[in-house]
This record gives C-alpha cells, structure tokens and sequence, in this order.
C-alpha cells in the first residue's frame, strides 16, 4: 500500500502538486515573485456564484426547515390562514407512524441493494474492458454510452415496455426456457417484485458511469507496480486487492457516495413506473415525502419527512466531503 | 516497460484466453445494448406488430406510423421548444457564472476556500425531491410558477454547484507553469489565462455545458411540478402515452427514440472528455 503511494508520487510529474495549506495564502511557485496574496480576486470572481446559490438554494431549505415546525396545509397554501408554528408535531407525528419506518426500511434496502450491485457490476465490467479486444471494447462502450446518456425518463419508459405484462419481451424470453411459463406475468403485481424491476433499471443506467470512471481510474494503475506485484507471486486476486483497489479507492469512495445519493433520491423511476400513483408497497421515501405533500396537501408533514432523507443522507456525505476535500487540495 | 520480466505467451494460448473473455464482453454488449436496441425496434415497427405473442427481433416491416402517431397524440414541439430554451439558458448561465467560481476555487489559495468547497459540494447533495414543497411555495410567492424563467431558476440548483466542480477538474489539469511562464514573457495575469488557459480549457468547457444542457434537458420532477400542461417541457411530454386506458407502446417508442437519439449521439462526442474531467485529481495521491 505504501509501496503503491510512493510509486504513485513518483511518476512523471505531469501536474505538480502544490499544497495550498502551507504558509498563508500563497500560491505559486517561488519562481514567480510578482505573485502577492490573491487578496478580493478571489472572492470578486465567487460572488456571483455564491449569490445565486444563497439565494435559490439558501431561502428554500430555511423553508423547508421552518415548514416541517408548521402546520402548513391548503388553506395556508391559498392564504386562508396564517402557518403556525407547532413545535416538532410533524416529527413526532411521523417518526411515531409505523408506514414511514416500513418506508424508511424499504429505501435503505433499496439504495443499498442498488449501490452494491451497481458498484460490483461497474468494477467487472471495467475489469472485463481491460482483457478484451479492441472491437469488442468498442461495442460495449458504445452500449455503456447509449444507456447512460437515455434520458432517465425515457429509459423508464422502455423498461416498463420490457416489462410489460402481455407483451413484454422479457417474459416472451423466459418463457422459452424450458418449464417456465411467464406469459401474462404482472411484474408489478406485487411491491418487492416491481421494486426489483426498478432498481434493475435504476442499475442499467448507474453501470455505465462507473464503468467509465473506474476504466479511467484503471489506465492511472502503474504496469510496473502489478507487474512487481505478480513477481512477489501475488494471484490476479492478491494484485486486485493489494495494488488495484488501493490505487482506486478515492474514485470507489467517490462513486459509491455518489451512488448512495442518486440512489437514495431515485424519484421518476418509480413515479412513472406506478403512472404518477404508487401503490403502498412501492414507496421510498422521496416519493412518500411527495405524496404526503402534494396527494395528501400536508406540506409539513411531507416537509418533515424530506428533512430526515436529508439528515439520514448526512452520514454518508460527512465521509463523502472528506474525500472531496482531500482531492481539493491535491491540485 | 520492462520487457524481460514475463516469458511471452505463445500467441495461440494468448488468443484462446481472449476469447473466453471477447464472449463475456460480447454478453456484457448484448445486455447493456438490448434495452436502447428494443426502443428503436419497436419504434420503426407496425404498432401491430408490437402486440404479437411471438415478438419479432429484426425490423422486418420497417413503418415510420409511430412516429406519426406519437406526432399526433399531443404538441411535441412546444414541450421540445421549452425544453431547448430553458437548458440553453440555465447553461449560459452554468458557465458564465460557474466558470468564474472554478478559477477562484483551483488557481487561488485563500482563506475560506476550504469552507466555499464544501458549501458548493453540499449544495450537490441535497435530493431535489426534499426541495421540490419549498421551491414550489416559493416560486408561487414570487409569482413564477407555471413560467419558464421560474423553471431556469430552479435548475441552476444543479446545474451550478456541478458546472464549478467538473470546470475545476478542467483547470487543475491545465498545468500552472504555462500561466506563468506567459506572465514571465509579460503577460499580465489576466492576460495570461485569456491566452493560454482559456483556449486549453475550451474542449472542457464544451463538454460541460454538454453535459449540463443534458442533465436540464433530462430533468423530469421540476418540470412535472411546477409547470402546468399547457407549458410542459419534453420529459412531461412523453408522459401522455400512458392513460387511464393503458399505455400506447409503439408510439411510446418512437416518442421515447425522438428524445433519446439527439441526446445520446451529444452525448457520445462528450463522454470521453467528461470521464477525464469527472476524475482529475480523484486518482492523485
């Protein structure tokens, strides 16, 4: 591991690293004398940034904070009556609810189930890319780039055509193998079933970011290093794991958040696979949040519930910021 | 490379490993390809055809009728129009403003640079569905619900937090010696990056606003929200197959292949560049 960190810092120094941490506000090479303190530049070239950002994203989460304390339904939507503050009754109302703990439950298998497998197939077919030839590398970029750049609507849409009942091709193809017989067969007859077709999909179109990233991260593997590696005797595993994996953790760590939060926030794949109404056993909580809120007209109570997505989503974004800042600095 | 280290494996064994692996990657292709290969099959065949018990899998009665159909079942071009507009705004918008943020987060050592990263970065991981009740009440208040400008604003929500950090990946991999070789040979700062950096980060800056015109495009709950029928934008669109009575697939394809087609073929001029910007710096140390 060390060994892989050293190598690493001693390849060819296309981009030197400067550490921005050492001294105060000093950048630049001692070469370059005519270089003060950045002093306002910075901030001059920020402001627009940070302006848009504190005013279209600042105002809303004070709200949505502010609305989970209130009672905030129709006749506040309309102006009827003033919004009053009630404490942490929308919390208590739903954390003491049975259904959103079931909710709950479900989106973190769902999420978990999605990020693993999307992880674990992106990582072998990266692998699988290094060992085949070239025209076959072409055909399956040219698939992983198709179905990551279908807009995720669209890929919902042909899923669901997959899918369907009587004529989806899918149970036309199982229905040929022998003794199976899936003809008619309603995927989304029940909850865990058509969860499963959904996180397929949601899969489908999460593999091919990985795999490319990892494939990029796979070219920055020094030869040398497996090949060092494989003379010690390592197996293809032993090199796997002790040279490649530490070599890509920062990416893996990167994808794997990332993952968790596009996997936690999965909302039009089940919201246009259940046409605009899933039934009680297909809701995550993004689309409950948004079912208490804009079904029921409990905009609190939805807003309560989307408060604790975003503090469960904490966790993993603390560990998530750290790698972003370590690779911040690293320029 | 060391050349001396492994014995060469005879070529013959070499090729009869590959294939084993050639055949896995071939059902890796066939997977993956299937899906986007079935939108289209189904889009250029008879919508009778669609029904079949015993599916066909070669176009035999190519039919451009979906198209037609799908044409017809309601305005395609006003939800594409709006689509077009509100990505193309709130990208200019992306990298005008965002281009400005990434210089001063990676050519600049300041104070509170750390603090602007994360702030940025967590602005990414807020789930727009847990913003979805705020923001609807608060272009409701402003009087822009049901208007495009309002739909812009709320866009670049995402689009600029991820504009700054894929630009910023750009430019740390532009080398800061040539800037200041350039400053050396006279050039003012400003100078500098105008004549060196910026035409070295111009295929970068392409491939952002690529991808994020892509990502507006895509973008499916905002516009279902807060947009009424009337003003819907392509994504909603393709939501009017689906009906009380069932949902009309053949058409459904066709429709699905007009929006899908130009966005994957954008796509693949950017992708690769895309990647590289993703992950500068990710493997580094």
């Amino acid at each position: 591991m060390s060994a892989a960190q050293t190598t690493t810092a001693d390849l060819p120094p296309a981009k030197q690293k400067t550490s921005p941490g050492a001294g105060r506000a000093r950048a630049g090479t001692p070469g370059t004398p005519r270089r003060k303190g950045p002093g306002a530049a910075p901030w001059l070239l920020l402001a627009p940034c940070l302006l848009i950002i504190v005013l279209i994203m600042g105002y809303p989460l004070f709200r949505l904070v502010s609305l989970s304390f209130q009672n905030f339904g129709k006749s506040e939507l309309w102006g009827f009556k003033e919004a009053e503050f009630v404490g942490f009754d929308n919390f208590s109302k739903v954390l003491g609810d049975g259904e959103f703990w079931a909710v709950v439950a479900r989106t973190v298998v769902f999420a978990a189930g999605a990020v693993i497998l999307t992880m674990v197939i992106g990582m072998l077919i990266a692998l699988l890319l290094q060992k085949v030839s070239g025209f076959v590398k072409i055909l399956i970029s040219v698939a992983l780039v198709a179905s990551w750049g279908m807009p995720i609507i669209v890929a919902t849409a042909v899923f669901k055509w997959l899918f369907d009942a009587d004529y989806g091709v899918l149970n036309y193809l199982m229905s040929k193998l022998p003794g199976v017989d899936m003809i008619g067969h309603n995927w989304f007859a029940s909850g865990p079933q058509g969860l499963a077709v959904i996180m397929l999909l949601v899969i489908w179109g999460a593999v091919p970011f990985v795999v490319i990233t990892l494939s990029a991260g796979l070219t920055q593997v020094p030869k040398e290093l497996e090949e060092a590696a494989r003379l010690d005797g390592a197996g293809a595993w032993g090199v796997f794991r002790h040279v490649t994996l530490p070599i890509l953790k920062p990416i893996i760590v990167m994808l794997t958040t990332l993952s968790v939060i596009w996997d936690m926030g999965v909302f039009p794949q089940v919201f246009v696979m259940r046409n605009g109404n899933p039934e009680a056993e297909f809701q995550l909580l993004t689309t409950y949040s948004y079912q208490q809120a804009f079904v029921v007209n409990d905009y609190s109570g939805g807003s309560a519930i989307a408060l604790v997505t975003v503090l469960l989503l904490l966790g993993v974004v603390a560990v998530y910021m750290r790698q972003m800042l370590k690779i911040g600095e690293v320029e | 490379m060391t050349s001396t280290t492994a014995p060469v494996a005879p070529l013959k064994q070499k090729t009869k490993s590959k294939l084993g692996w050639n055949l896995l990657g071939l059902l890796v292709f066939v997977t993956m390809g299937f899906p986007v290969y079935w939108m289209l099959n189904t889009a250029f065949k008879p919508a009778k055809d669609a029904i079949d018990p015993n599916p066909r899998f070669f176009p035999t009665n190519f039919t451009l009728d979906n198209f037609r159909r799908a044409l017809e079942i309601s305005d395609f071009w006003g939800p594409v129009g709006r689509s077009l507009i509100v990505s193309l705004v709130v990208v200019v918008i992306g990298i005008a403003v965002g281009m400005l943020a990434a210089l001063a987060i990676s050519r600049f050592a300041f104070r509170g640079r750390k603090i602007v990263i994360v702030g940025i970065l967590a602005v990414q991981m807020i789930p727009l569905v847990a913003m979805i009740i705020p923001v609807f009440l608060l272009l409701n208040d402003l009087g822009q619900y049901d208007k495009l400008s309002g739909l812009i604003i709320t866009y670049l929500t995402f689009i600029l937090p991820f504009t700054v950090w894929t630009l910023r990946g750009f430019i740390v991999n532009i080398p800061k010696e040539l800037e200041e070789s350039a400053q050396v040979d006279g050039c003012t700062p400003t100078g500098a990056f105008i004549r060196v950096v910026f035409p070295l980060l111009a295929p970068g800056m392409v491939a952002t606003s690529v991808y994020g015109f892509i990502q507006a495009w895509n973008e499916y709950l905002y516009a279902l929200m807060l947009m009424s029928q009337q003003n819907q934008t392509a994504t909603v669109w393709l939501g009017n197959f689906t009906t009380k009575h069932g949902t009309e697939f053949a058409p459904m394809m066709a429709g699905s292949t007009m929006m899908a087609v130009p966005i994957v073929v954008l796509f693949l001029i950017v992708q690769r560049k895309m990647a590289a910007g993703l992950t500068a710096g990710a493997v580094k140390g």
